[in-house]
């Protein structure tokens, strides 16, 4: 199956994106939401400012849902929604706008995935909206209601694809994904109770499918794809007695890495995804169903529809020129990959158990979080030293004028800051224009069914079918329930991360840091801020860990902050330097916000801001008063660490 | 932010006087800076906030929390937080965090991620880190909840620690909390072997996991009898929802501050700082100077026990001479 993942400003954009699409050939749709639907806000909420349509679709209520697959005959289309956190709800807008299409499609009749995999949000994605407990809770339901009601939709998708993208090695992406699906099985298995049969469970386990990632050294990637179908069908023998080889396959869908896909030379980006769609598609015995290539300009900014169609026609060269497909699993046999296979099995299943010391994945995600930041660090220190070469980036890097990007916009596309006004004034015309009592009484049916904790408690999907149809909002279903489960903050994994090495480099910086400490009476200060609902906290992270590890004190509190927040800790905390990261587009918006509540507390301390700005950006930043500004093109993290000390020192008055 | 941006050390101390809250992160920034002269403006901060100058003992109430890693402090406090503002207090928290052997560096509000109303002007959130103190207080924290106390209700220090750490912040707050969750013996073994002193409130979280905070409970509370100390509340407490002992918690510690003799404690407690503070920037051979330990301790005892701290270490000094300056225990 081919399909590129896409959605974005509003529903009918989208709808008429997704119909080009499909007359081009591709075979199914991927939506892509928003950061306010995929974390439970409405567009009017206050952290949902400069994240309205801009890296997806926003759909609010069901009038959104039924606007984005107008003409799209759901009884036969296949939807792939990447949505976790909200994943039940948006299930249920799909279920009602499918039930009012014309022809209706039935609710049995759907086909399609939900990602819904909280426990990656947990360690790497951050669009999660409630604790862990209650979230388990809300796939359990969702994935025993599917089961019986809806039996072609895939009601989770496991993902390890995100645990890559946030620095797992080959061996932690296969750990933590399967610690995952277990504590999935062992939730559901409870919650279908003592009197499930093993045929229910055997399906739930064959309904189970993966969302995986393949990086650049795509032979030991093929040989990870391997060892998670031998672990797979070992979990599904031994810890819950499937037996029926189909059920016991390990099904799984890709897309290929794009932590490694670079800013500088960026044209490079198309041969590094071809290597990788290579790793998923060699060995017939472990290849993938259906496959997600991100485009050429994935660290610019946004793909165009240009863009996309590249890697469209990436895949259809694979496929339709070359002769992949035409031969048996071309490893069967080979003793290096056995090598290669045998060897991670071991380490992941000796990751595994560390899990399962820790009391299961969901018990584990402080521990995974802070080894998953570790590994990352271990990588950037890798690159930083020269002993992992990217082309272009670390070697190489010497290149023409690039006709690639010479557009005005800088080869991306950007999103109409319109939209977000468009979409306030449109989700409060929805409320004001519907049956509120018959809202008012869905939610509060929905509050009481989640407060009961008891055995015999309902499934939450039908109160929250019901309430999609009562046109409830998605910050209105999202509220009720975190009045009941309460908010949550993920671990940032910082604090577990080790120390660096020494080395000259950093011994230099630590003195730096030294005499900039005796020049101001204090250890500097720096506190690492991400404003808004971008989850990208990789950069952020890094950037945390290192200043500590340079002998700076460090104020770094994750993902999801507001600009008043931020300010107010810049206060409290009397910081010498803010250093905001920003990856998901909402820089134009936020980062004078910031600047505002900053100017505004009395906070006079120097901002710097780092992650994906366009150059044409960054001028109008600067006019905003930001003093530095990161991309990923700065790879060296010691020189913006040494950029960032003599800053401090110079705007304190007490320069070196 | 460098030394002489600083606001002077009288006129900050003027406004806590006044209870101005919004100088609380220049008050902080002062106490920690090490610059001489920073040192000197912070010793007049002080002044100007003792109970000499004050005509009575600072009028907010410094809580000292601690407990192991994990325990669920900054949770409970995160709900604290809200019952105090419910009833109109004004709460400043200091959260100490431990620095890095190898950098000197820290990550800070990691740990300490306090729950906040940004808009709400009567809160003042700090996190400092240890830096090369062991023991678990940070340069500065003791007198920076002594003069945060003029101007907040309440003054929370938390510290991460077990056995060692409530000793430190003993001396530091008015009434020390030492948080457990359920199913960890280190705080049981310690309150038996008599490693750590008695707190004045134990409690413990994460009542909602039922029966293993029952027994958890019922453990600390069976110890407390065998060493005397029944009076020593063990509150339960849990802090998701639906929260539930918070009230009772935030009771019992307005209990146990009205039990206590305040004015005794916080001069013992200035004397004993001043000690180590002397001890730590003099040496020992200074307090051998001086006749050692026990005639520092009786020239303390003859002071006003109104004297601040700093008027107090002013007192050894004198006493012993000029030591000359060893190394600050910074
Ligand atoms: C890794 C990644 C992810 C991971 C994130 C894991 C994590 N926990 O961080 C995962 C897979 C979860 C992810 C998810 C999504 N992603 Co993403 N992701 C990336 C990717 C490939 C790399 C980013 C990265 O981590 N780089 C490594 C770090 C170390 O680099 P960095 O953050 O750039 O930091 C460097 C500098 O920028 C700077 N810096 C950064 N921050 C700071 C801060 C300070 C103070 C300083 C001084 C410096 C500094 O210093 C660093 C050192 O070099 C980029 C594309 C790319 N190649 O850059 C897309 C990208 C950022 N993602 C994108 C999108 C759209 C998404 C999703 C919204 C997709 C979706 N609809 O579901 C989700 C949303 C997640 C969310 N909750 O917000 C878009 C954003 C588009 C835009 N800006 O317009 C990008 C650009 C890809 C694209 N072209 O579409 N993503
Ligand atoms: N079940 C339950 N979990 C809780 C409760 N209170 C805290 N927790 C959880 O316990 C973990 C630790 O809580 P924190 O409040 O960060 O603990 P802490 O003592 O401040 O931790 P450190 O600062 O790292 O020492 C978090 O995952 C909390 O969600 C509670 O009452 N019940
Ligand atoms: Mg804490």
């Amino acid at each position: 199956m081919m399909r590129t993942y896409a959605g974005h400003s509003t529903a009918k954009a989208s709808n008429e994106l997704y119909r080009r699409n499909l007359e081009k050939g591709q075979t199914g749709l991927s939506v892509a939401f928003d950061l306010p639907t995929q974390t439970g806000y409405d567009p009017d909420d206050e952290l949902s400012r400069g994240e309205v349509g801009k890296v997806g679709v926003p759909i609010a209520h069901r009038g959104d849902m039924e606007a984005l697959l107008e003409g799209i005959p759901l009884g036969e289309m296949n939807t792939s929604m990447t949505i976790n956190a909200t994943a039940a709800w948006l299930l249920a807008l799909y279920i009602v706008a499918a039930e009012s299409q014309s022809p209706p499609a039935s609710q049995d009749q759907l086909q399609g995935t939900t990602q819904n995999d909280i426990i990656k949000e947990f360690l790497a994605r951050g669009t999660y909206a409630f604790p862990p407990g209650p979230s388990m809770r809300l796939i359990a339901d969702m994935v025993a209601y599917t089961v019986l009601h809806i039996p072609k939709w895939n009601p989770i998708n496991i993902c390890s694809y995100h645990l890559q993208e946030a620095g797992a090695t080959p061996a932690q992406e296969i750990a933590y994904s399967m610690s995952n699906a277990i504590a999935v099985l062992d939730a559901v298995k409870e919650r279908l109770g003592e009197s499930a049969e093993q045929d229910t469970m055997s399906k739930v386990f064959g309904r189970i499918s993966f969302f995986v990632n393949a990086g650049v050294r795509f032979v030991e990637e093929h040989a990870k794809l391997r060892a998670m179908s031998i672990i797979w069908e070992e979990i599904g023998r031994q810890r819950y007695g499937v037996t029926d080889e189909k059920l016991l396959r390990f099904r799984y869908g890709v897309q290929v890495n794009s932590l490694g896909l670079t800013e500088a030379q960026p044209e490079n980006n198309v041969q590094r995804i071809v290597l990788e769609a290579l790793a998923v598609t060699l060995g017939r015995n472990a290849r993938a169903r259906a496959i997600q290539l991100p485009a050429w300009n994935e660290a610019l900014g946004l793909p165009r529809p240009f863009d996309q169609q590249w890697s469209l026609r990436i895949q259809q060269v694979l496929a339709y020129e070359t002769d992949i497909l035409d031969y048996p699993d071309i490893f069967e046999g080979s003793k290096v990959m056995d090598g290669l296979v045998e060897d991670l099995l071991g380490k992941a299943r000796a990751e595994m158990a560390v899990v399962a010391e820790h009391g299961g994945a969901v018990d584990a995600v402080p521990y995974m979080k802070g080894a998953l930041v570790e590994s990352h660090r271990e990588r950037i220190r890798r690159i930083e030293a020269g002993e992992q070469i990217v082309v272009g980036q670390n070697r190489f890097t010497e290149t023409e004028s690039s006709p690639l990007t010479a557009d005005a916009e800088g080869g991306i596309l950007v999103v109409d800051p319109a939209v977000e006004a468009q979409q306030i004034e449109a989700v409060r015309q929805w409320r004001s224009s519907r049956d509120q009592a018959a809202v008012d009484a869905a939610l509060g049916e929905l509050a009481r069914v989640a407060a009961d904790e008891s055995a015999e408690r309902e499934n939450l999907m039908v109160p929250t079918i019901a309430a999609a149809r009562a046109g409830a909002t998605t910050g209105e279903w999202s509220a009720t329930l975190r009045k009941v489960f309460d908010s949550y903050r993920a671990p940032t994994g910082v604090g577990e991360a080790a120390a660096a090495v020494s080395g000259p480099e950093l011994e230099e910086l630590r003195e730096q840091v030294a005499s900039l400490q005796e020049r101001l009476g204090r250890r500097p200060k720096i506190l690492v801020g991400k404003p808004g609902l971008d989850g990208h906290s990789n950069g952020a992270e890094q950037i945390a860990v290192r200043a500590r590890d340079i002998g700076m004190d460090v104020v770094y509190s994750g993902i999801r902050l507001t600009p008043s927040q931020i300010a107010k800790s810049a206060v409290d905390e009397g910081v010498h330097v803010i250093g905001l990261s920003i990856l998901s587009g909402s820089h134009r918006e936020l980062i004078p916000a910031v600047i505002q509540a900053l100017r505004q507390a009395g906070v006079d301390a120097p901002v710097v801001v780092g992650g994906i700005i366009p150059d044409q950006d960054v001028p109008a930043l600067k006019q905003a008063g930001v003093a530095a500004v990161y991309t990923p093109k700065d790879f060296d993290i010691s020189k913006i660490m040494r950029e960032i000390v003599e800053l401090v020192g110079e705007r304190a008055g007490v320069p070196a | 932010m460098s030394g002489s941006e600083q606001a002077s050390g009288n006129d900050l101390g003027r406004r806590l006087r006044e209870r101005d809250l919004t100088v609380a992160p220049a008050v902080l920034n002062l106490l920690e800076s090490t610059t001489q002269a920073d040192r000197e403006q912070a010793l007049a901060l002080l002044s100007e906030v003792s109970p000499a100058r004050l005509g009575h003992e600072p009028r907010g109430r410094v809580v000292g929390v601690t407990g192991p890693p994990g325990a669920g402090k900054s949770t409970l406090l995160s709900a604290l937080l809200r019952t105090w503002r419910d009833a109109d207090r004004s709460v400043a928290m200091l959260a100490v965090d431990p620095s890095s052997r190898a950098s000197g560096g820290s990550l800070l509000g990691d740990r300490a991620r306090i729950e906040f109303d940004p808009s709400d002007r009567r809160v003042f959130i700090r996190s400092t880190a240890a830096g090369e103190r062991l023991g678990g207080l940070a340069f500065g924290t003791r007198a920076a909840g002594q003069a945060l106390a003029a101007a907040f209700d309440v003054v929370v220090i938390e510290t991460v620690g077990v056995g060692q750490a409530e000793t430190e912040i003993a001396d530091a707050a008015d009434v020390v909390v030492v948080v457990v969750q359920p199913g960890s013996g280190d705080v049981l073994q310690f309150l038996k072997s008599g490693i750590m002193e008695i707190p004045d409130v134990l409690v413990v979280t994460k009542a909602d996991l039922g029966q293993v905070a029952v027994s958890a409970r019922r453990d600390l509370n069976a110890a407390l009898r065998s060493l005397g100390r029944r009076d020593t509340p063990v509150l339960s407490v849990s802090s998701v929802p639906p929260p539930s002992g918070i009230e009772q918690l935030a009771q019992a510690i307005d209990e146990r501050l009205a039990a206590i003799d305040l004015p005794a404690r916080r001069t013992a407690a200035r004397r004993s700082a001043a000690l180590s503070d002397f001890v730590g920037e003099y040496g020992m051979r200074a307090l051998r100077g001086l006749g050692g330990r026990r005639t520092a301790e009786r020239l303390l005892a003859e002071q006003d026990p109104a004297l601040g701290e700093a008027e107090l270490e002013q007192a050894l000094l004198s006493a012993a001479g000029d030591p000359g300056r060893g190394v600050r225990g910074a």
